[in-house]
Parts: structure tokens; C-alpha cells; sequence
């Protein structure tokens, strides 16, 4: 029942105009994001076209273990870009690297093991990019935000350590606040979901000529997926990166020069 | 011996804070003097191993503290630091927190009467406190863990002269009543003199005269 639609080259060169808006609003406003959103653009056409091809060559040849390679790539990549959004947290790839590798287990799994779908390529890649992507954000938002919370509330945290308390309870306060920034957005966007803003797949199956009911239907399972991960990611992104501002004898280590 | 020192050093970010430090503390109240950036507060959160030493050994009451649980230690040997830093909440949550951790029942009340506060600051927002009440407010968190030292980092910094005395005659009461030890940071010998049975003076990250011995 779905017409394809095919997509010509110069609609998508004519789409770049939206870009250069951003970047001309970043200039305008100094808010210095120029050459993030170049570099950002450039590697959107890259990547998107190296794994248009290689979509097409897991789905020609039907394998699961060519799936989980890739998606074994998704969560390092995820984890590098992540850290780069997380600088303040000391060595914070590792826990990120963790944290998509779980989320994505953990979500794809369960939504197998319930049916919702086949453990096909078909499905698995594209849900999974989804959830990496999406417990890539959180993650980067969460331990950004703790990041910045440890610098800020040093002498608070150094004086609840003096009171004997664990490093896990005088980061408590601050591992909640970064949890839930990392989750915030999706949360929000889940509520306003179909009043202020179509969410990307509905649009893109309505675009593709789906009916409208099964957009809607796949859009919830996949917004209840992404709430899911989001919500495992953030969790462990930020109960894992807390640690490392610690030594062994529950002290807060020196900031970095 | 109380704390004894031998031979610390500690650099932080690469410039040297303590170097070849010596010095023993008894029990009762010392003090420790000496200008800004000298390395007395780095002296202060080596005693209940906020920091640890790069090179050189401290014990407490002959044991040495690298040794001891750095949390129960801690609890034992508080730390108030030089600005006041609350957790989020009321004086009596803060309180409650405090002897929670040592395992102690909280009294609030008795708290903030030997921190010089009155019983109705119990339920009052510790946001909504000046200066100087949140420094009394931390004072009374740590007593809540009945320790037996309380490590002062210039308790009366940032006070006006009615206030500093206040809290100078609060401790003094402390001791006497209580029986704890202090010690006790500042750049002021007067305030040494007065409230200190002995003196340590930093100087550029080393003890100078006798060092309280």
C-alpha cells in the first residue's frame, strides 16, 4: 500500500538553504556554532549516505550479525560524540560507551521479546539507530549538565564528604538533577507529541504514503521505546560518571588546570 | 599526640602547598596562623583526609590515618569548612543528616543551642539564613555527629566583630561543656591567642617556630 517517493538531489541541496539560516542566526547571535553546524551538515551527508549503503547491503543479505556490528558501531561512535558534549566529567567514555551498549540491549531486547518486532534487520536497524541516537543525547545532556553541577557545588559536596558522608550521597542531589535534565526533552516532546510537533517518523511513513493509523501506532511504540531508553541511559550515564570526580578514600579529586 | 605530621608534602596543580612538613597537635585547642595561601587549610583537610599527602605520614592518636575508614574517621574528626555550605532543605534536615551518617540520634534542639542558634531555626529554609546563621547551622550539623575534633577553618572569616565574638565564646562553651579538641584556622594571632592553648604558624607551606611542640 505504500507509493514510494523518490526524492531528487537538488530538493535536498535546496533544504541546505535552512542551514545556512542556522548558521547565519548562530553568527548573528555570536552564539558560535557556525562551524558546528558545518561540520555537523557535512558529516549528516556523509554518514547518512554511507549508511544508506550499507542498510541496503544488511538488509540483501538478511544477517543478525551484520546488524549488530552495526549497531556495535552506532554506540562507539555515539560514545566518542558523546564525550565531546561531556568534557568536564573525567574519562567519561567509558561510561558512556557502557551506557548506549545497555540502553540498546536493553531496549531492543525487551521490544523482541514482547513482539512488538521481528528481530529482523528491517526493523533492528532502524530502531536501534533511533535509540542509540536518541540515549546518546540524554547521555551527553546528563553528564554535561554534571559536569557543570560538580564545578559549581564543590564546596557543598566537599562539606557533606567532611560530615563522613559516602561520595554517592554528597552526589546524590546533583545526579538527580542531571538525570532528569537528560530525560527532560524527550519527556516534554512526548507530551506536546501531535499538537505542537509531528514527530520524525510519523512524518516520514506519511510522506512514504502510510495511512495515518499505522503512523501513529508505530510513532507510539517507538516514542515508548525511546522513553525507555532514554530513561535507562540517563540513569547510567550519570551513576557511572559520578564516580570518576572520587578517589577510593570518597575524596572530591582536584578540578582539571 | 592528637595528630602528629611528619615530613608532608602536597602540591595542587603542580605548585608546592606543604613542603616538609612537621608538626604535632595535642588534645585541647590549637590553632593554626598564617597569611593567605600559606597552606593552612590544605593543613586542615589532611586531618580528616579530604586530601591525602603525596609524600609523608600523619597519624591520628598514634595510628596513622591512611589506615583508618576515611568516612568513619570523619565523623569523628569534623570539618567545618570555611564557607558555609548547606544541603538544601532546613537547619533541622541538615541536622538529621549529619547524625544519620555517624549513627548518632538527633537532637536538634541541643545542637542548635551549643551552636548558639535557638530552637526555633529548627524549621526555618536554610537559604533564607545570613551568613553568619548558616555558619552556626553548620557547626550544629557537625556537632549532631558528637565528634570528638572539630576542625575550624576560619569560623569567624566572614562575620562582623558582634558575630565573630559570638561564635569565639560558642566555642569556648563547647569545649568546656563537651570536652572536644580544636583546631582551629586563621590569619589572626589575636584570635589565636585567644582561643588556642597552642599555636602553629605556616609559613610558605612550612611550620615555623616550634610548630605547637
Amino acid at each position: 500500500m505504500t507509493n514510494s517517493i523518490h526524492v531528487e538531489l537538488w530538493q535536498v541541496a535546496a533544504s541546505l538553504t535552512l542551514v545556512a539560516v542556522a548558521a547565519a542566526i548562530s553568527r548573528w547571535q555570536e552564539a558560535d556554532l557556525e562551524r558546528d553546524i558545518v561540520v555537523a551538515t557535512i558529516r549528516s551527508i556523509i554518514q547518512l549516505t554511507l549508511i544508506g549503503y550499507a542498510i541496503k547491503l544488511i538488509f540483501d543479505v538478511d544477517s543478525i550479525w551484520l546488524v549488530l556490528a552495526l549497531l556495535a558501531v552506532m554506540v562507539l561512535f555515539g560514545a566518542l560524540t558523546a564525550r565531546g558534549r561531556a568534557k568536564s566529567v573525567p574519562d567519561a567514555f567509558w561510561p558512556l560507551l557502557l551506557t548506549l551498549a545497555i540502553a540498546a540491549a536493553a531496549t531492543l531486547g525487551l521490544v523482541v521479546v514482547l513482539g512488538i518486532f521481528e528481530p529482523t534487520p528491517r526493523y533492528l536497524v532502524p530502531v536501534g539507530g533511533m535509540v542509540i541516537g536518541n540515549s546518546m543525547t540524554a547521555s551527553a545532556v546528563a553528564l554535561n549538565r554534571l559536569g557543570d553541577e560538580v564545578a559549581d557545588s564543590r564546596a557543598r559536596i566537599e562539606a557533606t564528604l567532611a560530615l563522613g558522608a559516602t561520595a554517592r550521597e554528597a552526589a546524590l542531589p546533583i545526579v538527580r538533577r542531571s538525570l532528569r535534565s537528560g530525560m527532560i526533552t524527550l519527556v516534554d516532546s512526548t507530551k506536546t507529541t501531535g499538537l505542537i510537533f509531528f514527530p520524525g517518523t510519523m512524518v516520514g511513513m506519511l510522506l512514504a504514503g502510510a495511512s495515518p493509523t499505522d503512523a501513529v501506532r508505530l510513532q507510539l511504540i517507538l516514542l515508548y521505546s525511546l522513553l525507555g531508553s532514554v530513561a535507562i541511559a540517563g540513569l547510567l550515564a550519570t551513576n557511572l560518571a559520578y564516580r570518576n570526580f572520587f578517589t577510593p578514600a570518597q575524596q572530591l579529586r582536584e578540578e582539571p588546570e | 599526640m592528637l595528630f602528629e605530621l611528619r615530613d608532608v608534602w602536597v602540591t595542587r596543580g603542580g605548585r608546592p602547598v606543604l613542603e616538609a612538613f612537621d608538626a604535632g597537635l595535642q588534645a585541647g585547642a590549637t590553632a593554626i596562623v598564617g597569611p593567605s595561601g600559606s597552606g593552612k587549610s590544605t593543613l586542615l583537610r589532611l586531618l580528616n583526609r579530604l586530601a591525602d599527602p603525596d609524600r609523608g605520614s600523619i597519624s591520628y592518636r598514634g595510628e596513622p590515618i591512611a589506615d583508618r575508614n576515611p568516612l568513619r574517621l570523619r565523623r569523628e574528626v569534623s570539618l567545618v569548612p570555611q564557607l558555609p555550605a548547606l544541603l538544601e532543605g532546613t537547619v533541622e534536615s541538615n541536622i538529621r543528616f549529619a547524625a544519620g551518617l555517624a549513627g548518632r540520634d538527633p537532637d536538634p534542639a541541643r545542637c542548635l543551642r551549643l551552636a548558639g542558634l535557638g530552637a526555633e531555626f529548627a524549621g526555618r529554609d536554610v537559604a533564607r539564613l545570613s551568613v553568619g546563621e548558616q555558619q552556626r547551622t553548620m557547626l550544629a550539623r557537625s556537632l549532631a555527629q558528637q565528634p570528638e575534633v572539630l576542625l575550624l577553618d576560619e569560623p569567624t572569616s566572614a562575620l562582623d566583630h558582634d558575630a565573630r565574638d559570638a561564635i569565639e565564646r560558642t566555642l569556648g562553651e563547647l569545649r568546656r561543656e563537651l570536652g572536644i579538641s580544636l583546631v582551629l584556622v586563621t590569619h589572626d594571632p589575636e584570635q589565636a591567642r585567644r582561643m588556642s592553648e597552642s599555636v602553629i604558624r605556616i609559613e610558605a607551606g612550612r611550620a615555623v617556630d616550634g610548630a605547637g611542640r
